[in-house]
């Protein structure tokens, strides 16, 4: 299940909000089911400033390769290294130990553009 | 209009028009100006097969060839000996009409020959990854151009004066298209800054002397860019492979492991890499793995870095490779062995050195570099190269490569292990008269 407290891009990126404007940025179950084996993560270097919907890596698995859009704009606080190291964790928790990058939120009412889980539920056909 | 190649029927075509809504083959055609649909072209009478066959041959022996000429001539394409087991070997029809192994299960022969070249590549640069050859030395190294831009996130790219102008010219068009810019750098320049992904080398050069590599590793190392060496295979077999110096990326011309010159092509793009920048590489990757019952075998790998995956994003558009030269390569290679490419690269050494000394030694000419060479020298002429090289047409001597628009009257002299004795001291006996 697509977790309540999260929200979704209808490129299936998700966003968690950490603190004030601390957010965590990852693929959904979705995306990774259709991806399949995910085998190499191109991700931003810290200090890297991002604008909403923009490119934030790519995300190759044995036979795609897709471009990952950040939800929000804001700055690159942290990339998760353990997924670089082993992209394998995508796959299997994509919305805990998979989770990509931290970003600094620059602009908090963007959130409002992204879907709820019961939004991004429907947008997929759950 | 029926023609007897095509396959379609009278029918199949009319259906076909109908789908789209055009009543006839002509109106299909109506975007092309009238003037051009009919040209006239006037053929002669058809010939009989024997007749053919002698207006071709004909033909052909309008060609000069070097069996009948000796050759002095170089500047990227060579011709060093041919072992008549390659010839053999690339005839076979396995080989010869393969086509890209995407289907490894019935490929397994072309691929592993490909592995093996990839390795054999792989030994002789010194680098940790090649990749199954591209179209030739220039646009491998363009490739490799585009591949630093990529891996450093610069546009700029910095090449020495003293590659090939040809190789300029290529990468000029390459960066172009790209965005990128391309600047020339003088030998020895401090000019470099930090926003340039690469710095591309030729070793030996253009002009076939050495360049201090120690000094332009140092030099693009310290701005975070990339050293990019355009290398003579053959003079791997003498000289310290660009891996042991600290290369980023090596590329050459393959042509001269096993290929004849023809008319220039066609040519074999080597490229290497160190493996951090895998991911980056142009090209296809044939890798070795193990199958379900344990055996090896081999298949295209990374292929989400090619353009049947990636598409526009992919790391070149340009995917296709000179698989039946590289072989020729791999072949070559293989049969040489490590003692037998040092002999080829020792004797074109000495022959080369012969030759500049015994040409140095006459009162009109000179060298123009004194710095260490491999095989090929630049001379001044006391005439103009152009009218040397008529003189020496003459008496069946194919002349070095005229270069007065970039030195002085001078000539680009190209001398390998089939250059007999003889040849040079014909050539310099020559060159005494002018």
């Amino acid at each position: 299940m697509n977790p309540r407290e999260y929200k979704y891009t209808k490129e299936h990126e998700w966003l968690f909000i950490e603190s004030d404007r601390v957010s965590k940025i990852g693929i959904t179950d979705y995306a990774q089911s259709k991806l399949g084996d995910i085998v190499f993560l191109e991700l931003p270097s810290v200090g890297t400033q991002v604008k909403q919907f923009d490119k934030l890596g790519e995300i190759e698995s044995l036979k795609a390769v897709n471009d990952i859009f950040t939800p929000v704009s804001g700055k690159v606080l942290g990339v998760n290294q353990s997924v670089i190291n082993d992209p394998g964790i995508v796959n299997s928790d994509p919305y805990g130990n998979g989770w990509l990058v931290r970003l600094e939120i620059s602009d908090l009412p963007e959130v409002d553009n992204l879907m709820s889980s019961e939004e991004y539920d429907r947008f997929i056909g759950l | 209009m029926s023609l007897s190649y095509i396959p379609n029927t009278y029918s199949d075509r009319t259906a076909m028009l109908r789908e789209i809504g055009v009543n006839s083959v002509q109106e299909l055609f109506q975007d092309i100006p009238e003037k051009f649909r009919h040209v006239d072209i006037r053929l002669p009478p058809a010939m009989s097969e024997p007749e053919l066959i002698e207006e071709i041959r004909h033909l052909a022996a309008l060609n000069l060839n070097l069996n009948e000429y000796t050759c002095f001539l170089g500047a990227g394409s060579y011709r060093h000996f041919i072992p008549s087991v390659i010839g053999h070997l690339i005839g076979r029809s396995e080989f010869y009409t393969a086509y890209t192994p995407y289907q490894a299960e019935i490929s397994q022969g072309t691929l592993q020959a490909m592995y093996d070249y990839q390795s054999l590549i792989c030994q002789l640069t010194g680098m940790e990854v090649s990749n199954a050859g591209l179209y030739d030395g220039s646009t491998a190294a363009s490739e490799a151009a585009l591949m630093a831009c990529r891996i450093t996130h610069r546009k700029r790219v910095a090449v020495l004066k003293t590659v090939n102008p040809g190789y300029i010219e290529v990468l000029g068009t390459y960066i172009r298209g790209h965005d990128d810019s391309l600047d020339k750098i003088e030998p020895q320049s401090r000019s470099l800054t930090s926003d340039y992904s690469c710095l591309i080398v030729q070793q030996p050069n253009f002009f076939g002397y050495f360049e201090d590599l120690n000094l332009y590793v140092q030099a693009a190392h310290d701005i975070g860019a990339l050293l990019i060496v355009i290398v003579d295979p053959i003079s791997l077999g003498m000289f310290k492979p660009p891996g042991e110096y600290g290369a980023d990326i090596v590329v050459a011309e393959g042509q001269s492991l096993g290929n004849p010159t023809n008319f220039g092509g066609p040519g074999l793009g080597i490229f290497v890499c160190r493996r951090d920048y895998l991911r980056q590489m142009p090209g296809r990757i044939v890798s070795r793995t193990t199958d379900m019952s344990g055996e090896a075998g081999y298949v295209l790998t990374l292929q989400t870095r090619e353009q049947h995956i990636r598409r526009e994003r992919a790391t070149s558009n340009i995917c296709t490779n000179e698989s039946l030269v590289a072989l020729a390569a791999a072949i070559y290679l293989a049969a040489l062995g490590k003692t037998g490419l040092r002999h080829v690269a020792e004797l074109c050494y000495h022959k080369a050195h012969y030759a500049a000394s015994e040409i140095n030694k006459l009162k009109r000419f000179r060298l123009v570099f004194e710095a260490p060479f491999f095989k090929e020298f630049v001379v001044r002429c006391p005439i103009s190269p152009s009218e040397v090289n008529k003189i020496l047409f003459a008496e069946k001597i194919i002349g070095g490569l005229d270069i007065s628009h970039m030195i002085e009257d001078s000539t680009l002299l190209c001398v390998t292990e089939l250059n007999t004795k003889k040849q040079i001291d014909k050539l310099v006996h020559i060159l005494r008269r002018l």
